[in-house]
């Protein structure tokens, strides 16, 4: 994406502004502000609700109100706060959030950083909010906050041991950390995908499947938790603390926490997708390709990206409305009795497997 | 052995809820909502709803009865009687009207929505009507007046009754005088 840009711009102070930029203003606000509002469209209609209607045609423009509202809002800090920290914190958890878009390819022609490390340099950025989430809890010295931030880093650091080991096993298989040639790797036909055994074929594919299956179950699980989801969302239990880490929180700063989290649903969301759902590749094969237009192809690859990953935060806004929350011991329960073991024995198996084929 | 034939039913027990509770909330968003957009959509009101009280001051005698019967008091009516002469018109029901109304109050805020006015009114011009939404900022705004006289016309009304009292209390008293001045006359002659 740099390259271009500065073929095009010629100066390279400007396109890496541009570069680092672009991925925020095409896409994380815009996100944010259309999943909002599917949130709310979503938790409306499985109860029977409508959810937002007035602004514009079925409520859309509901969230650009709400931040109008909430940029008008007075920026309040807490006499008692940790004033510097307190600041920080949210700058911090959104910059975490917005850095593990860097790597990841949203078509083969847009990647912020084709990093060869770029897995890895996702899961070791998106740690980063854990920092932030415990900064704003302790610096609002509001003990809800304090507490809601404590069960927030006790339940990312614990979720990311599953997730990490899923990482690992197909890291294993396909013997890449970048996410670009995971992608590339899954192209042609959805039966390329590593949900369904990757390419290739023969016996080690379908015996890849079921192990494929458990993998995603855990990484989608596990990865619910880091974001901080129902039913693990006990970092920010609104019935027990009041509103977690950012309980103390007002106007814009507040907003940044709300679009850190929206921008960290979606970037979970890319990883399974980049995974287990082949990335950016489309599953029926391309338009462009058949009609010999191939600056098609790029832009269908973001519309399949994209798409894959609102289906996956839709998932994630379905199961916030099936499932009650959990506690903080069946939250630990869940973690390191079922995903770490089956996670480990899934890397055996899938293993054995690479081994063999 | 037992003890993980357990734990793998235990996790394809947790799964399989987790996805028998997905198809039920799959379900429901494509029930429709129950939610209706108030202001735009209104329920239709049941048939004996009661809600804001409307006076048909046409067809109004100013008998009273309405105010005696509410039992918070939030009628109030003052009346002048008219002087002959004067043509009030008929009531609906061919009644013809005798009294001057020159107030007529309603206190909504006071209302219990009891509806016991509604049934002593002889012309049936006290009654409910659908209107439910008359919420206001001020609670005078909430004393509805049904007079259909201005204030002039109602001081005016006072006035002439007054003027008409006064003057039929002159002619009594003139008739009665001579009444006795006559006697007296015959006396003297």
């Amino acid at each position: 994406m740099y390259d271009i840009l500065y073929n095009i711009l010629g100066n390279q102070v400007v396109a890496w502004i541009i570069a680092a930029a672009l991925p925020l203003f095409v896409f994380i606000l815009p996100f944010a502000l259309f999943a909002v509002w599917l949130e709310r469209k979503v938790s409306a209609h499985m109860q029977d609700r409508l959810g937002p209607m007035r602004v514009g045609w079925h409520g859309v423009l509901q969230t650009i109100a709400d931040i109008i509202k909430l940029i008008q809002k007075e920026d309040i800090i807490p006499a008692e706060a940790d004033k510097k920290l307190f600041n920080l914190a949210p700058v911090l958890v959104f910059a975490g959030s917005y850095a593990a878009f860097a790597a990841i390819p949203f078509s083969s022609k847009y990647i912020g950083s084709n990093a060869e490390v770029g897995i890895f340099y996702v899961i070791a950025v998106s740690s980063f909010v854990v920092v932030g989430i415990l900064m704003g809890g302790w610096a609002s010295n509001n003990k809800y906050a304090l507490l809601g931030a404590m069960r927030s880093a006790a339940q990312i650091v614990s979720y990311e041991i599953p997730s990490a080991i899923v990482i690992l096993t197909m890291v294993m298989l396909t013997g890449t950390l970048s996410l670009d040639k995971f992608s590339q790797m899954q192209t042609a036909y959805f039966w390329n995908w590593f949900i369904l055994g990757g390419p290739g074929s023969g016996i080690t594919k379908f015996l890849l499947i079921p192990f494929m299956i458990v993998g995603f179950t855990i990484l989608y699980i596990s990865t619910l938790a880091e974001v901080n989801r129902t039913p693990f969302d006990i970092p920010e239990a609104e019935s027990e603390l009041v509103a977690g880490y950012h309980t103390e929180y007002s106007g814009m700063k507040f907003a940044m926490f709300f679009l850190a989290e929206y921008g960290n649903m979606f970037a979970v969301s890319a990883i399974i997708t980049l995974l287990f759902f082949g990335g950016y590749q489309s599953p029926f094969g391309y338009l462009g390709n058949t009609f010999k237009l191939p600056w098609l192809v790029p832009i269908e690859q973001v519309f399949w990206f994209t798409g894959k990953g609102i289906f996956f935060v839709f998932v994630q806004m379905w199961l916030r409305w099936t499932l009650p929350r959990l506690r903080v011991d069946q939250l630990m329960h869940l973690c390191w009795k079922f995903l770490i073991p089956y996670s480990f024995v899934n890397l055996i198996i899938v293993g054995f497997i690479t081994l063999f084929r | 052995m037992s003890g993980l034939k357990q734990y793998l039913k235990d996790t394809w027990q947790g799964i399989w809820t987790v996805l028998v509770g997905m198809k039920v909330t799959f379900k429901h968003l494509f029930v429709p909502a129950v939610t209706i957009q108030y202001p735009d959509v209104k329920i239709n009101l049941p048939e004996r709803a009661r809600n804001r009280l409307y006076v048909n001051m046409d067809d109004c005698i100013g008998c009273d009865q309405c105010a005696r019967a509410c039992p918070v008091d939030c009628i109030e009516i003052e009346t002048v009687k008219s002087i002959p002469g004067e043509d009030l018109g008929l009531t609906s029901n061919g009644k013809k009207k005798a009294l001057w109304v020159t107030k007529f109050n309603i206190d909504i805020a006071k209302c219990c929505y009891c509806q016991l006015c509604v049934f002593p009114c002889p012309t049936e011009c006290i009654y409910m009507t659908d209107v439910y939404e008359f919420s206001e900022y001020e609670r005078e705004n909430l004393v509805y007046k049904f007079a259909t006289l201005t204030e002039e016309e109602a001081e005016e009304k006072k006035r002439n009754y007054e003027k008409y009292m006064a003057e039929k209390e002159a002619q009594k008293t003139a008739a009665a005088k001579t009444k006795t001045e006559q006697p007296k006359t015959g006396d003297n002659k």
